[in-house]
């Protein structure tokens, strides 16, 4: 049973729920947001899809495996953590760096940042895989 | 630099390699393989009389733990024949083994283990010590158990672990408080401890430890099933070194722990009750390993009593016997595998007339035998050195224990050494083959050296009993080892053991033939009804707890939380305060909406129903966290809840139709616990917002999360950096978790796939 309805918002909501969940993200460091609630939104804009079309078709649109995902989420966190540890610092500590941004302005950037993209990313993995394993069981009666 | 660190780390290495050379080259391994340790034994010759020089590097330096080194007297008496012996005993896998495949890691770990015993008698550390010790226990589990595929060397494995690394605890324990209370970790800085108030812990728990390696009783009942391991692991670790660790230790530890009552009384009771379990036990075996086995129990039971009496005479005595026995037990150990090789039976009752056969192996086995009996020249001085000490003043029933022993010895020496090669062979004994090189080096030397070593007393003490005495005996030993104490009492004394345990020998046949087999409670059997009862009592422990039903497990959480935090609270009393007044309209509308909510999916007889009102509650609880500042919270909140009902849809055709499975009764329990959880959390928020046990640290956060982290969201800043490492345990646990979710259900499908098909 597919409501033509459903396909047709999920369709368009998938990339506006993406775009708000990195904003989310991005924006966490400063005002609400970040990385887990991030993620959470993502994997609801991909979970909407997949209740509209099928489970498989989500799963294409995802494009990488998801427990790639959540390795590789895991292994940036980590990955960002060490990177104090290369300046000398205790594992773990946020190292900045300062950028320049459009019109004179400075955008600081630093390894939470990329810490923070970590947890974005093992949430989605984690999520998808959940509901993903349990939406195809649905699949197969 | 050559140190006693380097002999353990080269051994260690060669043990890792054995295997590779063994591959290599499996004719030769065992003669290759017994030259390093070869040239250590003689190293360690070389350094005698040492006066305690130790060496020492840091380790851990926080907890004061430090690889020290420590070679003196009696560390040098057993590093020689660890190495000594090691090395015939690799010579001599050789030709037990062949080049069956799998003996390279007989030797490997031959190898190992010798490196570690090492490591027990000269480390300095009490942790170290402790270290090497449980290398030992381990390493010998995998020897004994080296022919896994018998049910019975496992068993005799996994026993011997379990008693050893049971007193293992113990000591660790034991060496723990010494440390503690002297601030020493170094075993040469312990002075006198008798003086503790812990010192009755100290040594209870250091002794437990000993008398459970050393086979004492009532412990002595692993060593006789450790026979299961192939022969020259009997011979190394069951009679010459491992189980000599504990009598090592209590000789190491006797100017620290000894010379009280309690010490005297403790050993010399244990001691003699095993040498009396030894030898009567001895008597009643006839396969050759269990009789020599059980002798062994006894001299070891010799060893801690010689022990007990402590002082310079006491310690020359105690070398000569450890020397004495570990050549001629050794070596009757080696000709016992060697009878089994050649005659392919171990059965001392049956076997005789192999001197045709195996005339260097006869000579040999005579020549220790005549060692055990106490009648070979080392052996000989060993015996008058330790009755002479009984005598002066006379010591009647450590006397009589002691005569008791030596005749049993003598008995058994007889049964071992002489009756398989010169007694009436049963002729169903098979025509076996000859044994030879590497079989017969090994006994040969170790019987050779106890006559030679005896011949010249004055050298040998020399280089062993005068250092043993010095380093535990806390002096010098007025009377050097002599053979020829002249006409006395202890010769009188060792002529009366010798004719009794030669009756005894005589009646030994007939006795053995007509014995009716012993009532089966032992030791051995306890041990079993303890190994049973401890797996049935866990079994039953696990089957109440782990019943398998997830709302027992909630219960008991639940019940957990709520008895201990009500605990907490009656001897606290925080009484919090609860203020209606402040609350606005749209609070406690917000509150009244949410308790309906709380009600209706109480109440609701649909599953649908419970759902939306369940999430009413979810949506709910995230308007508070918006009204009252956490829009972090919020969001997510709403998402998880958005989520889980998503979750809730996609399970929602497969569970059963909704019903009311439970009663009145249960139901009254389930109100009952979650009321009780409500009002907890809800006192427990209310007591934290209103009494603080300390500046809150949220205050820190806030000023310096711009400054110092680069944000202004606290609670994200709190996430990714300051907490950083707690996230990434968390999202980790995330990880293993969501794996684990669709493991199960993946499995779970291909399982009634499965069953479908």
């Amino acid at each position: 049973m597919r409501s033509i309805i459903l396909s047709t918002v999920a369709r368009a909501m998938l990339p506006i729920l993406i775009m708000f969940s990195l904003f989310l993200l991005w924006r966490g460091h400063n005002e609400p947001g970040g990385g887990f609630t991030g993620g959470l939104v993502a994997a609801a804009g991909v979970i909407l899809f997949s209740l509209a079309y099928s489970p498989r078709a989500a799963r294409r649109v995802v494009r990488v495996d998801l427990k790639t995902l959540t390795g590789f989420g895991l292994l940036m966190a980590a990955g960002s953590g060490t990177v104090a540890v290369f300046a000398g610092k205790p594992f773990l500590t946020g190292v900045w760096w300062k950028l320049a941004g459009p019109q004179g302005s400075t955008i600081e950037l630093g390894t939470p940042f990329f810490f923070d993209l970590g947890v974005y990313l093992v949430v989605i993995g984690v999520t998808l895989s959940i509901l993903f394993s349990k939406a195809e069981e649905e699949e197969r009666p | 630099m050559v140190t006693p660190a380097l002999a353990i780390l080269s051994l260690f290495t060669l043990g890792l390699l054995a295997p590779f050379l063994f591959a290599l080259l499996p004719r030769h391994a065992g003669k290759l393989l017994c030259l390093p340790p070869a040239f250590w034994c003689g190293w360690f010759w070389s350094k005698t009389p040492a006066s305690g020089q130790t060496w020492t590097s840091p380790w851990i330096p926080e907890l004061g733990i430090t690889f020290s080194f420590r070679l003196d007297g009696l560390a040098s008496l057993f590093a020689i024949l660890i190495t000594g012996i090691g090395a015939m005993v690799l010579l001599y896998t050789e030709g037990y083994c062949g080049a069956k495949p799998g003996s390279g890691r007989l030797y490997g770990l031959l190898l190992l283990f010798l490196a570690s015993m090492l490591g027990v008698v000269l480390a300095d550390d009490a942790i170290l010590l402790f270290l090497f010790w449980e290398a030992t226990s381990v390493t010998s589990f995998l020897l004994i158990g080296f022919e896994h595929e018998r049910a019975n060397a496992r068993r005799g494995a996994v026993q011997a672990l379990m008693v050893t690394g049971g007193g293992g605890l113990a000591l660790l324990a034991g060496l723990l408080v010494i440390v503690q209370q002297t601030g020493q970790g170094r075993i040469s800085a312990w002075g006198p401890l008798a003086g503790d108030p812990l010192y009755l812990a100290m040594f209870a728990l250091v002794a437990i430890g000993c008398f459970t390696k050393s086979a004492q009783f009532p412990f002595h009942f692993w060593l006789p099933n450790a026979m299961t391991a192939p022969t020259p692991v009997s011979a190394y670790l069951h009679s010459a070194t491992m189980v000599k660790a504990g009598v090592y230790l209590l000789a190491r530890l006797s100017g620290s722990l000894g010379g009280t009552e309690v010490w005297t009384w403790t050993l010399t009771l244990v001691g003699g009750a095993t040498m009396l379990t030894g030898t009567l036990l001895a008597l009643r075996q006839t396969d050759l390993k269990r009789l020599l086995a059980y002798s062994t129990v006894a001299a070891l039971g010799t060893m801690v009593f010689v022990l007990a009496r402590g002082g310079a005479e006491a310690a020359s005595a105690f070398a000569a016997f450890v020397l004495a026995h570990a050549l001629y037990k050794g070596a009757l150990f080696l000709v016992a595998g060697a009878i089994d090789h050649t005659a392919d039976s171990r059965d001392a009752f049956r076997l005789g007339g192999l001197w045709q056969r195996a005339p260097v192996l006869a000579t040999a086995s005579t020549l220790a035998g005549l060692g055990m009996m106490g009648v070979a020249p080392l052996a000989f001085l060993a015996k008058e050195t330790l009755v002479d000490g009984l005598l002066s003043p006379p010591d009647v029933p450590s006397l009589i224990v002691f005569g008791v022993m030596a005749a049993g010895a003598v008995a058994i020496a007889g049964i071992v050494a002489f009756r398989p090669f010169f007694g009436k062979a049963d002729p169903a004994i098979a025509d076996g083959h000859k044994p030879d090189a590497p079989l017969l080096t090994g006994p040969a030397v170790l019987a050779v050296l106890g006559i030679v070593g005896g011949l010249t007393p004055t050298f040998v003490f020399e280089r062993i009993g005068g250092p043993v005495a010095a380093a535990i005996g806390g002096g010098t030993d007025p009377h050097p080892w002599a053979l020829w104490h002249g006409f006395g009492a202890p010769l009188a004394f060792s002529v009366g053991t010798l004719a009794l345990g030669l009756a005894v020998y005589r009646a030994w046949p007939a006795w053995i033939a007509r014995a009716a087999p012993w009532p089966s409670f032992g030791f051995d059997r306890a041990y079993d009804a303890g190994l049973r009862g401890t797996v049935s009592v866990a079994r039953a422990f696990t089957r109440t707890i782990q019943n398998g039903r997830l709302r027992a497990y909630l219960q008991t959480t639940i019940a957990t939380f709520l008895v201990l935090v009500t605990l907490a609270a009656v001897r606290w009393n925080p009484s919090p305060q609860i203020r209606l007044d402040t609350a606005l309209p749209h609070e406690a509308l917000l509150a009244l909406a949410m308790l309906l909510a709380v009600l209706a999916a109480v109440r609701s007889v649909s599953r649908l129903a419970a759902v939306v009102t369940l999430g009413v509650v979810g949506f709910g609880v995230a308007l508070t966290y918006a009204l009252f500042g956490a829009p972090d919270l919020a969001m997510t909140q709403i998402a998880v809840e958005t989520l889980t009902v998503i979750l809730f849809v996609l399970t929602f055709y497969h569970l059963p139709r909704f019903a009311r499975g439970s009663g009145t009764r249960t139901r009254a329990v389930d109100a009952l616990l979650a009321t009780g959880v409500g009002a907890t959390m809800a006192a427990i928020t209310l007591v934290a917002s209103q009494r603080l046990l300390g500046t809150p640290i949220s205050a820190h956060f806030a000023e310096n999360s711009l400054a110092e982290a680069h944000g202004r969201n606290v609670v994200n800043v709190i996430l990714v950096d300051y907490r950083g490492l707690d996230t990434l345990g968390e999202i980790t646990v995330l990880s293993i978790a969501g794996l684990g979710v669709v493991a199960l259900w993946t499995f779970g499908r291909r399982a009634a796939k499965g069953g479908s098909a």
